[in-house]
């Protein structure tokens, strides 16, 4: 554990872990589309548009996750002054960003023929999941903000588990308050509430968006690593017998 | 061709998935040109110290 924290090792065995997850990550969402598209019966309320599902979902499954893999992160960061956790907390903001930007712009293309409306203010899971995206935003902007890394670190750290509090109110908000969204589908007591001919595509959806997500969140601690990393004696060597061999 | 047609929400339907795929393609091309961009930048920075000794 210790050795896959260090910065030179996670660098070298990065790319050759992204294959792993790619691979399978892809041949799952190509699988996940097509069953949900053209296998999945239509719903019998919402017709062909409840497809949608099959990329919010996972859009909207991975807007928490990755906000939960940048704050438990930033913690480890704070408490152990792990440089990589801190890597790792850098690198998932951005795709944290742009999983919950893809999970409202679904939920809002869902909610046109839906709900009648592509957005409700007011309404707390649209409202929460878009305070999820500030939240990714100011953590992004408050590092580019600090010029010293160790603080930088720190002070996004310290915003990162503030903002966590928001993660079980976008669960639960459906649950708490009056909401147009629907209630949970497939985290529910009495287990999930559709079809296995539409579960199974969507669990396939999940699954895959997670592996392709993880092998993202890899590349990007990969070039965190090397810029953090820019003025030690291994970064230089690397670079050096690279061009050697050229 | 039935299939395409996702009834009357076929624009709902094949603008999300194709607004995914894109910003799976956006996510992964600015992770690769993120590592380039270090890389060089950090090339053209060894390149200049050995230059100055």
């Amino acid at each position: 554990m210790h050795k896959l924290a260090s910065p030179p090792h996670f660098y070298q065995i990065a790319p050759r872990m992204v294959p792993w997850f790619v691979v399978p990550g892809l041949l799952l969402i190509a699988y996940g589309s097509y069953a949900g598209l053209f296998l999945a019966p239509p719903d019998y309320q919402q017709g062909d548009a409840f497809r949608i599902i099959y990329v919010h979902v996972p859009s909207a499954y991975l807007s928490i996750s990755a906000y939960m893999v940048m704050a438990i992160s930033a913690g480890i960061g704070l408490i152990w002054r792990m440089k990589l956790a801190h890597a790792v907390a850098a690198g998932a903001a951005p795709l944290g960003a742009w999983f919950t930007f893809l999970a409202l712009i679904t939920g809002s293309i869902w909610g046109r023929p839906m709900w009648g409306t592509w957005w409700e203010w007011g309404d707390p899971r649209l409202m929460s999941e878009l305070l999820m995206l500030f939240l990714y935003f100011g953590y992004m902007a408050l590092r580019a903000a600090i010029d010293d890394p160790a603080k930088a670190d720190k002070a996004s750290a310290v915003l990162a588990l503030v903002g966590a509090v928001n993660v079980p109110i976008i669960h639960f908000s459906v649950e708490w308050w009056s909401s147009l969204h629907q209630g949970p589908t497939l985290i529910r007591e009495g287990g999930p509430a559709i079809d296995t001919n539409m579960l199974y595509p969507l669990l396939a959806m999940i699954l895959g968006f997670t592996l392709v997500f993880a092998a993202l969140l890899l590349r990007r601690v990969r070039s965190e690593v090397l810029y953090r990393e820019r003025r030690t004696h291994w970064v230089k060597e690397m670079i050096l017998s690279a061009e050697g061999r050229r | 061709m039935d299939g395409m047609s996702m009834g009357e929400y076929g624009p709902y339907v094949w603008t999300s998935f194709a607004l995914t795929a894109l910003v799976l393609l956006i996510c992964d091309w600015r992770a690769r040109w993120r590592q380039r961009q270090v890389y060089r930048d950090i090339e053209v920075r060894i390149k200049a110290l050995e230059d100055e000794h």
